[in-house]
């Protein structure tokens, strides 16, 4: 009895040790992936900042409105938050490698499916950048205008202008990222609308004054026209 | 001559039956049947009188008008123009028009008139805007004579003009010019000048003719090159000027074909504008500006309503544009009651070179830096009205030429701003 006892311990533990040096080589593998990759990312952050500092991506951002976003949110710089963001992608599919040489059963797919799902995030994130530029220029296209044809409240028309191109901006990049699509679309549509609906009805019933005496300066000029007083010539 | 190829094959063939010429009249219309006519008759005249012996002909660049503006200048027959002034041709005076597009483009229109000088080898061009009801035989000569018979390449225009007219012309365009180059041009935006072959060639040859050239802005850039290339400019005095326009809406429009160009014209004279100190006068030929004094009525308190809005609407764009202690300055005088309110010559001075900095390096899109120019620019309207309400037409020239020295004092300014690293 003790000898069978002695003789499955011994045979455990030969398991063991043959299970281990078998998985060994693999862990060891595993952390000079790791090392490789973080060297590899560091230089790829370095690289990708000193890039952005060279086109002046900070200027494009502020002038895009995403410093300030990102300013309010206490986060970095835009091109520091890009090189760390960067970083981590390039460290963590090194990770992942590395796992996947451990044999881990369902692992494998798993890492496909993340390395598959990158473009689409890279995607998402140009989308928003540029998204948010847009947001900027036109909304500031809107206010500039606004003011110069002494329209009144120019500031609100330049945050609706805005607010919109965020709204759909922001369906789109969900919609990217696969994250609750139909939920979102939904979202969109009834925020979409609610903002419309909210716009026509507080023109109609807000603005009444103001539509007619639009109407009477468009339409009504020649009777105007009498009392008008000399505009000056530019040139 | 590679400047041909955007001519219609129809015009090529009307430019070839007429051969060289020595003079060339250049009208760009559209929708002008109202005025053109005269014009037309005006340039007859204008030719037979001072150059009867020489080869000429008028070109008419039409940017699609429906009203028959083109039909009316190929009919305006030499005939009508002897009749009226009894005076008899020595040689054909060719009338050909051709239509450069279905909308207009002041720089396609100006760029027709060039290759077609350029094409019949014209010593002297002149350009004649057909709203230009004012104009008699004798501006003709006065803008023709100084290049076809001296040794000048640019004629511009000096004018009879209301003292609270061309205000953008007075208080930036004219100083901030003067200031840069040196020159004292009194219309660097001309709708009538003349100029030599030569220098329309050299100018369609370098100008990158680019589609927002094409719009507007060629008249100033025409004027500029003709600075930055050192040639013989001078000036001579047309009488009153005809047609303004009094629109506030056409500000941005106006701002963008004449400040934005000068503006633009920075970078690549930086070497020649930056080395300019003070400012000289330049040959002209009768008065260089003469004021009219007629009362006329103004809406002073829209033009400071829509500066006070500008400054508190528009804070988070200067912010981008202006240094905090000009802005600063402005949000003071914003809230100045209207009695007191005063935009100084100093501060608009300063005003202007911290966009033209702006401009120059980008900070924002640059024509939302034009656009945003404009509410300023009707707040330093507001007090060149108030500064000449009651003045004589001394007081107002004294007023215009303070103004120019101050943006000749503060061009060091500009220099440091635009020379410095962002």
């Amino acid at each position: 009895m003790r000898e069978m006892v002695i003789s499955e311990l011994t045979q455990a533990m030969q398991e063991l040790s043959r299970g281990f040096a078998h998985i060994l080589p693999r862990i060891i593998v595993l952390v000079i992936v790791a090392f490789a990759g973080w060297v590899v990312a560091y230089l790829l952050k370095v690289l990708l900042r000193s890039f952005l500092r060279l086109i002046k991506f900070d200027k494009l951002s502020e002038s895009a409105g995403a410093s300030q976003l990102l300013s309010k949110a206490a986060l970095p710089s835009a091109t520091e938050l890009l090189s760390r963001f960067a970083f981590w992608v390039a460290w963590l599919g090194f990770i992942l490698l590395g796992i996947s040489v451990l044999g881990v059963f369902g692992f494998q797919e798993q890492i496909a499916k993340f390395f598959l799902y990158l473009p689409r995030l890279f995607a998402a994130l140009l989308t928003m950048f540029f998204g948010l530029l847009a947001a900027g220029f036109f909304s500031r296209a809107a206010l500039l205008a606004a003011v110069n044809a002494n329209l009144p409240s120019p500031r609100l028309l330049s945050v609706s202008v805005r607010t919109i191109i965020i709204i759909f901006v922001l369906s789109m990049v969900f919609e990217e990222v696969g994250v609750a699509e139909e939920t979102v679309l939904v979202a969109f549509g009834i925020a979409f609308g609610a903002l419309m609906l909210g716009l026509a009805i507080a023109f109609g019933m807000g603005g009444k004054d103001l539509a007619q005496q639009f109407l009477e300066r468009r339409f009504g000029q020649e009777k105007k026209d009498e009392g008008k007083e000399d505009e000056l010539s530019p040139l | 001559m590679a400047e041909e190829s955007f001519l219609t094959d129809h015009f090529l063939g009307q430019l070839i039956s007429v051969g060289e010429v020595d003079i060339l009249v250049g009208v760009p219309t559209h929708n002008n049947a109202k005025t053109v006519r005269s014009i037309v008759e005006t340039i007859q005249a204008g030719i037979l009188t001072f150059f009867p012996r020489e080869r000429a002909a008028i070109i008419n660049a039409d940017g699609g008008s429906r009203d028959g503006t083109p039909e009316l200048v190929v009919r305006a027959a030499i005939g009508d123009a002897q009749r009226g002034s009894k005076l008899y041709a020595l040689r054909t005076l060719p009338s050909i028009s051709t239509q450069y597009a279905s909308s207009p483009a002041n720089g396609t229109a100006l760029r027709t008139i060039l290759a077609a000088a350029e094409l019949l080898r014209a010593k002297a061009c002149a350009v004649i805007s057909p709203e230009s009801t004012q104009l008699t035989a004798d501006c003709l000569a006065a803008l023709l004579k100084p290049v076809y018979a001296e040794t000048f390449d640019l004629v511009l225009p000096t004018y009879r003009r209301h003292r609270f007219d061309g205000i953008l012309l007075t208080n930036l365009l004219y100083p901030m010019t003067r200031a840069l180059y040196g020159s004292r041009i009194r219309e660097p935006y001309a709708l009538e000048f003349a100029f030599s072959g030569r220098l329309g060639s050299q100018f369609l040859a370098q100008n990158p003719w680019h589609e927002e050239t094409a719009r507007a802005g060629s008249e100033v850039q025409f004027t500029l090159a003709a600075i930055a290339g050192g040639y013989p400019i001078c000036q001579s005095f047309l009488g009153t000027k005809g047609h303004v326009e009094r629109h506030s809406a056409d500000l941005v429009p106006a701002m963008r074909q004449t400040v934005g160009v000068l503006f633009s014209s920075l970078e690549p004279n930086l070497a020649l504008w930056s080395a300019k100190t003070g400012s000289e006068p330049i040959p002209t030929t009768g008065a260089e500006q003469e004021f009219t004094l007629e009362p006329l009525r103004i809406n002073r308190k829209r033009l400071r309503d829509m500066f006070l809005t500008g400054v508190t609407e528009l804070e988070t764009v200067f912010q981008s544009i202006l240094s905090p202690s000009t802005l600063a300055e402005l949000q003071r005088i914003a809230g100045l009651e209207e009695s007191r309110f005063r935009y100084p010559a100093e501060l608009w001075v300063k005003t202007v070179y911290e966009f033209a900095a702006a401009y120059h390096k980008s900070v924002i899109s640059r024509d939302h830096i034009i656009q945003a120019l404009a509410p300023l620019f009707r707040g330093r309207a507001f007090t060149f009205l108030m500064e000449n309400r009651n003045g004589s037409a001394a007081d107002v020239e004294n007023n215009i030429e303070g103004l120019c020295l101050e943006f000749e004092r503060m061009k060091p300014y500009l220099v440091e701003m635009t020379n410095g690293r962002e």
